[in-house]
């Protein structure tokens, strides 16, 4: 078989990947979805740089509950504690999750799904069984059963949130796995003899890449909002932690969210942010990666 | 269409088999001993040795999950650790404030997000087709808790048009007696007009927090429907007839564009109705999901498995019958 040189082959991969970058900049939503990913990224990363205070402790009584002044920009909380630097700590907090759980779910689920469409058979009906039941469950009940289970702490968060994930990258990853062991050039490649590793890996698994970090990078949105409303149900990060679901509840709970509004107003507007970068890029990777879905 | 009812009917029992051997399997998976666990850490030995008698919890681990299915079967849930009520009964006393919520939620994302999504496609890329896009974006993006929480302090503490939580004003009770749990339509049932504008306005907040998502999905999916359909060959034809353009689009597209919504908002309306704890918990709504949040905190656990396999299990049906009710919409799909 000839093969190609390694500047022939590097060429013709990076030209569906200019195609894909110029059709990216193209869409609007996509740009600022990337823009505000970044964005929340960076401030995620250098927190403990700029603000170098414990959220979770550093706190002054005195002036717990007072508005947003020049002081404390966004206004402080009923620990006493500066909402700015909580909220910022509590997107750090919130990416790390989100981050955490979609990536557990996406390698667990895609692993899954490929054993399933590729080898078929018994495998592949008690996978799919598996994947009817956690998708019979309504998500948030489902991350409620396992965190009750598993005790409320962020670790508990994040393995709730992933097992939501997981049979959703089952699904898709076998859809495309039935379809693509059958075409030709994966017949071509078996028929050279390749390993079903390689097949996967090498062949396989690039080729549903773009439908995998679509479905990835919408679910980083979801898992934020899942993984607040836990913290918010009580069943995430304990206080002080500045998680924004946790800080939404103490808010909630202690009574004070409608005479200090700005103790609710920011940390959602924070989660609220999170979840549209998530989704603007989500929507941009998807007109760009697979024209066709959005026609 | 029977034969395949039947099917589907009889491919749920697995799905259900699954659904409590998983809530069972996680009861069983809390590090420690169940009983301690249920009884709370006040329990004097004898009393936890008596409720392991009492609960079967000596049996074998088999043995136990065919109880706990039999009584499931029999709609025993067991009882309150806390309240020492049935949780059956609770089941029974809430259920009718969740569903009224839940329809009322789905009414509302219906009602704007139809509508919204038609003029978005027939107007499309104008500054209504972006306005309308990005505030669904919006929507689907924030969390419905904290929408809930801004509703309540813009309309019902700044504002004070409208009442906070609960379903009905308690204090002046308006004489009104339920018949089905579903308020609305008890009052309008004993003519009781007064309570029903209170029970409307009770209901207004919650629904408008728990329809958001609903709303922009179906928006955005409204939108995409018609898009599809209005460049299709028959439009062009209906219009070369010279229908008049709201013709073309209410009679000959939307009947078109309905069906993926319609599917969607059946698909809604159970994960709405399981999304609910978290809005309920904010309204003070007397349903299911506020009852599970009441539990979680209690560590009431019988509450919380009883109203997961509930929940789960009408969720499950409740799609099954968006499932079936696609022959009715449209009769090109055949049952096999």
């Amino acid at each position: 078989m000839e093969t190609l040189s390694p500047e022939v082959s590097t060429q013709a991969a990076s030209k569906p990947l200019q195609r894909v970058y110029r059709q990216f900049l193209k869409s609007s939503s996509g740009r600022i979805g990337l823009f505000l990913t970044v964005a929340l990224l960076l401030l995620a990363v250098l927190a403990p740089l700029i603000r170098p205070y414990d959220a979770a402790t550093a706190r002054n009584y005195a002036s717990r509950l007072s508005p947003p002044d020049l002081e404390f920009w966004l206004g402080t909380d009923g620990l006493g504690r500066d909402m700015l630097t909580a909220i910022w700590y509590g997107i750090r907090i919130s990416l790390t999750i989100s981050l955490i759980s979609v990536g557990s779910g996406l390698l667990i689920g895609t692993f899954l799904g490929m054993v399933a469409g590729y080898f078929r058979g018994w495998l592949e009906t008690v996978i799919g069984w598996v994947t009817d039941i956690l998708l019979a469950f309504p998500p948030t009940l489902l991350a409620i059963a396992v965190v009750t289970v598993t005790g409320p702490s962020l670790p508990s968060v994040m393995i709730a949130v992933g097992v939501v994930q997981i049979p959703i990258f089952i699904r898709l990853t076998r859809s495309m796995v039935l379809s693509l062991r059958e075409q030709d050039f994966i017949q071509t490649v078996r028929a050279f003899g390749a390993t079903s590793d390689r097949i996967i890996i090498s062949h396989i698994l690039p080729a549903s890449l773009a439908p995998l970090i679509v479905q990835a990078t919408l679910a980083l949105g979801t898992a934020t909002l899942e993984a607040a409303g836990l913290g918010f149900l009580g069943l995430g990060a304990k206080p002080p932690t500045p998680e924004l679901g946790t800080m939404l509840s103490d808010s909630f709970r202690g009574g004070y969210s409608l005479s200090s509004p700005w103790t609710i107003v920011f940390p959602g507007l924070a989660i609220t942010l999170i979840v549209l970068a998530f989704n603007l890029l989500g929507d941009g990777l998807r007109d760009s990666l697979d024209p066709r879905a959005n026609r | 269409m029977l034969r395949y009812i039947v099917r589907r009917l009889l491919g749920l029992v697995p799905v259900f088999l699954g659904i409590t051997l998983l809530v069972f399997t996680l009861l069983h998976a809390i590090p420690g001993d169940p009983a301690v666990f249920l009884m709370g850490e006040r329990a004097t030995p004898d009393q936890i040795a008596a409720f392991r008698e009492q609960m079967g919890l000596n049996e074998p681990l088999p043995i136990q999950y065919l109880t706990f299915l039999g009584s499931l079967l029999r709609l025993d849930f067991g009882n309150s650790i806390v309240t020492g009520i049935p949780i059956a009964a609770e089941i029974g006393r809430r259920w009718a404030a969740s569903f009224e919520l839940t329809a009322s939620a789905v009414l509302f994302s219906i009602l704007v997000g139809v509508p919204a999504g038609i003029i978005a496609a027939v107007r499309k890329n104008s500054w209504v087709d972006n306005l309308a896009m990005t505030v669904s974006l919006v929507g689907v993006s924030m969390p419905v808790y904290w929408l809930g929480l801004l509703l309540i302090y813009l309309f019902a503490v700044n504002l004070g048009w409208l009442p906070p939580s609960g379903r009905i004003g308690i204090s002046e009770g308006f004489g009104f007696q339920p018949i089905t749990g579903f308020y609305v339509l008890d009052a309008l049932l004993r003519f009781n007009f007064t309570a029903l504008r209170d029970i409307l306005a009770h209901l207004i907040l919650p629904a408008i927090a728990l329809g958001t998502i609903p709303l922009a999905i179906v928006a955005r999916l409204t939108r995409s429907a018609m898009l599809e359909v209005l460049s299709q060959d028959y439009i062009r034809t209906a219009r070369a007839k010279g229908l008049l353009e709201r013709w073309v689009i209410l009679k000959h597209a939307l009947k078109n564009a309905l069906l993926p919504v319609i599917t969607i908002i059946g698909l809604q309306f159970g994960t709405l109705l399981s999304s609910a704890v978290l809005t309920e918990t904010i309204f003070s709504w007397p349903g299911i999901g506020e009852w599970i949040y009441g539990g979680i905190l209690a560590r009431d656990y019988p509450v919380v498995q009883g109203g997961v396999v509930f929940v789960s299990i009408t969720f499950v049906l409740i799609n099954l019958l968006v499932d079936l009710s696609y022959a009715f919409f449209d009769p090109r799909i055949q049952y096999k």
